[in-house]
């Protein structure tokens, strides 16, 4: 269902959507079904002239079944819930993929800076590619992160992958993502984190293989990284000021 | 008790501003909370406003910046949750209904209560001063993670945040005082005769919710005095370059956060329950089975709180766990609303504005608590968290509690409390007026949500998924929705007072109802009851078979189930 209205750009964005789709089934039903019942009960029972309500306690096991089996399909379909979340939430976030390329990714306030790896596929050497609001990454390719927070809580959400991490000061917190599909997506940061939280946009490129290493090429002179940058954005001027950027491989 | 002297006329400060009754302070604790919910409205209008038509001038506001907009939305929370359904629903109801269906004169510590409701007083003073310090009011979300929460140089509100949480802990001291007397009362001063099975489920669900708030709210009071060390003295328990931790406040925060949902939605469920029995006269199905529910949803509600947390760095491992107990919680709640539709169910149902609103209570959770279910289960919930789907899922839990069910218990009790009843027309018009954009404000929301909306962002210019004329179309109804809803808030606040001194004279028990408020004069005098009353059966012996009246009021003496009647009421009772 959120296909309909945002494209599926990981590899585990069909996965999430798999399961807001279940759920959305038996909830629905439920849903519809409990409606139902309420509405028809309001109209059924009416105050009518000469006809009284009935004196029923709902105690007696005769009367507590029309709530208590209703209750224990609650439950088995409370289970089923449980046991997909339980899957897709392992294979999202428990469990990652052989990692292909490393991208490390600086919250702050309020901007994203990442750090490629450039062609050496390391991190914390002299090709690293450092660039402020805009990540290139290459479909098809199995990417860890390592997120950091230079300040306050933020949170590193890509709606397309269907992907957010809060970054939280103090932590590295690791995770995965595997790009599916060519174009550009937007970054959020989805925890709120001060006066500029709603202009923390970013955006994730995502190319073809030939395509990411013109990018990566064409950026791998630092002089370059700031022509990357959009003009547009205020939020750009604040990190370009930043000394983290003024010093590439030291992320806090 | 002492504090009575029934004969002496008492001045107007000592009737209205500085009474030990019960009575009187649940009113002031219901007018301040309605007060607080005219500030937590504008609050809303104005960012609304700002999403629907981004940069340009609010009236009665002028141009939104980024810091009013944080700003406002941190206040609309605090103050909806914490000034607004917390003393209308504990500090009104609680102490308006308690010792008046119990059957008592007073609460236990008539003196306790009222110093209960001058520090909630107090906190409300301080949380409007925020507003006007330099630096201007605390923008941090209500949530206040640190280390925004801790630094000012981080959040820029130097005053503000330290204002907004020592408002938050004084409203903390004032509810533990007035939970003190619910929990004391209910235990030590019921009218003879009336056991606990025979208490009125909303006097049985404000207990619980006061056991809630006692136990969840202590871990939350030392964070708050860490909180403020930290960005007063300039400690560093939230600071992580100081051996701190910010995600501490985040555990701490929401084991008593989200016990506190229940802690509204349970007082907000009795309200309901005495309203839908008494124009159904139908007995409640299952009395038992509804406090038990409510006491297990208590318990499993201290057990679900990482649920908020499932994507804030904790170890992935145990969101599974978290995500376990949060479904088990649907287990208990969805038993309580199975039980309150079978109420219905042989009814003689008279739609009456508190009916109305105790039937959309329940039609409108239900969207809230199904909604509920994607959030609970972690491999969705990485999605959903912090969007507007967020949102909108929490509206429909959170307005029928804090609104809808608040209106049906005003409109139900109005009689009561002043004496005269409520217009029946105004009362329909504000109630169709309401619950039609209500939905038209937040099911776009849902659908704006899915789409990738996060919360709490003043101007979605910069992103491009989110920029698109359909979402901004979505996003204006949503605005003019709750235009609507604001301004049929007008015709309540003309009926309410209108009918204060216009309404037609109430008799002692306009409704034909079974509970013990009901037998005191309207209003009750200081003292509640002529003579004290005595119980002789359960609150919700309504259609028994055997009499003539369709009800049979709690204090009216006559058979208990000695007397051999196949249907004895009591009998059910005596089995516990």
């Amino acid at each position: 269902m959120i296909s309909w209205l945002l494209p599926q750009a990981s590899s585990f964005a069909s996965t999430v959507d798999g399961l807001v789709l279940l759920i959305s089934v038996i909830v629905g039903v439920w849903f519809i079904l409990a409606e139902a019942v309420l509405f028809g009960l309001i109209v059924k029972f009416q105050a009518r002239d000469g006809v009284r309500g009935r004196y029923v306690s709902g105690e007696e096991k005769t009367e507590k079944r029309w709530v208590s089996y209703p209750h224990y399909a609650v439950i088995v379909f409370d289970i089923i819930i449980i046991a997909a979340a339980l899957r897709v939430w392992n294979d999202v976030k428990v469990v990652a993929p052989p990692s292909e390329e490393q991208v490390r990714i600086v919250a702050q306030q309020w901007s994203w800076t990442f750090v490629h790896a450039g062609l050496d596929g390391r991190l914390d050497t002299a090709d690293d590619i450092r660039t402020v609001d805009d990540m290139y990454v290459r479909r098809g390719r199995v990417y860890t992160f390592e997120l950091h927070s230079r300040d306050v809580v933020h949170s590193f959400s890509v709606p397309a992958f269907r992907l957010k991490q809060d970054a939280v000061p103090g932590r590295i917190i690791r995770g995965w993502f595997r790009p599916t599909l060519e174009g550009t997506f937007d970054i959020q940061c989805a925890e709120m984190c001060g006066l500029g939280h709603g202009l923390m946009p970013g955006r994730v490129h995502i190319g073809s293989p030939t395509q990411h290493e013109e990018w990566m090429r064409g950026l791998t002179n630092p002089g370059a990284t700031a022509r990357t940058v959009t003009p547009a954005t205020p939020v750009t001027r604040v990190a370009a000021n930043d000394p983290a950027y003024a010093h590439p491989g030291e992320t806090r | 008790m002492s504090a009575h002297d029934a004969g002496r006329d008492p001045g107007f400060v000592e009737k209205y501003l500085y009474s030990t009754d019960h009575k009187t302070i649940g009113l002031q604790y219901m007018l301040t909370g309605m007060a607080m919910a005219l500030i937590g409205a504008f609050t809303v209008y104005v960012f609304r406003m700002q999403a629907a038509y981004p940069g340009s001038s609010v009236p009665l506001f002028g141009r939104v910046a980024a810091a009013d907009y944080n700003y406002l939305v941190t206040m609309h929370g605090t103050i909806m949750i914490f000034w607004v359904a917390m003393p209308v629903l504990i500090g009104g109801f609680g102490n308006y209904l308690i010792p008046l269906m119990l059957g008592c004169d007073d609460m236990v510590f008539p003196r306790v209560n009222r110093l209960s409701y001058q520090i909630f007083l107090l906190s409300s003073v301080v949380l409007v001063a925020s507003f006007f310090v330099p630096g201007g009011p605390f923008g941090g979300a209500w949530t206040a993670y640190p280390p925004l929460s801790a630094n000012s140089a981080y959040s820029l509100t130097p005053y503000g945040s330290t204002l907004w949480l020592l408002a938050v802990a004084l409203e903390f001291v004032a509810f533990l005082l007035g939970g003190i007397n619910f929990i004391t009362t209910t235990m030590n001063s019921r009218a003879p005769g009336m056991k606990m099975f025979d208490i009125p489920i909303v006097v049985w669900m404000i207990v619980l919710a006061s056991v809630l708030f006692m136990g969840s709210v202590g871990p939350l009071v030392a964070g708050a005095v860490m909180l403020l060390l930290d960005q007063v003295v300039g400690t560093g328990f939230y600071d992580p370059s100081r051996g701190g931790d910010p995600v501490l406040w985040q555990h701490l925060f929401w084991f008593f956060g989200h016990p506190e949902v229940y802690v509204l939605l349970l007082p907000a469920m009795g309200i309901v329950a005495e309203v839908m029995t008494v124009f159904a006269r139908k007995k409640l199905f299952a009395y038992r089975t509804i406090v038990y529910s409510a006491v297990g949803t208590g318990i499993i509600s201290f057990f679900v709180w990482a649920h908020h947390q499932f994507v804030a760095g904790i170890d992935p491992r145990m969101a599974s766990l978290f995500s376990v107990t949060t479904l088990i919680i649907s287990i208990p709640v969805a038993e309580m609303f199975f039980v309150y539709i079978a109420t219905l169910y042989g009814g003689s149902i008279r739609l009456t504005t508190p009916m109305l609103w105790a039937l959309a209570f329940v039609a409108e959770f239900l969207l809230g608590g199904v909604t509920g279910i994607f959030l609970g289960s972690a491999g969705s919930d990485i999605y959903f968290h912090d969007t507007y789907f967020i949102v909108a899922h929490f509206h429909y839990t959170f307005f029928p509690i804090a609104f809808i069910a608040a209106f049906a218990g005003i409109t139900f009790w109005f009689p009561k409390m002043f004496g005269r009843m409520m217009d029946e027309t105004l009362g329909k018009v504000h109630f169709w007026g309401t619950i039609i954009t209500f939905n038209v404000c937040f099911l776009p929301l849902f659908v704006t949500g899915t789409a990738g909306d996060h919360r709490r962002v003043f101007d979605y210019s910069g992103f491009a998924e989110l920029a698109t004329p359909q979402m901004q179309n979505l996003r204006i109804l949503a605005t003019w929705a709750l235009l609507a809803m604001l301004a049929f808030q007008v015709v309540f606040l003309v009926n309410f007072v209108y009918s204060l001194f216009k309404g037609e004279a109430a008799e002692a028990n306009p409704w034909k109802a079974n509970t013990l408020e009901w037998l005191a004069s309207s209003p009750p005098p200081h003292g509640n009851f002529e003579t004290m009353p005595v119980v002789y059966r359960g609150p919700y012996e309504y259609s028994v078979p055997s009499r003539d009246d369709d009800y049979w009021p709690q204090y009216e003496p006559g058979d208990t189930a000695d007397d051999g009647a196949p249907s004895g009421p009591r009998s059910v009772e005596q089995g516990a």
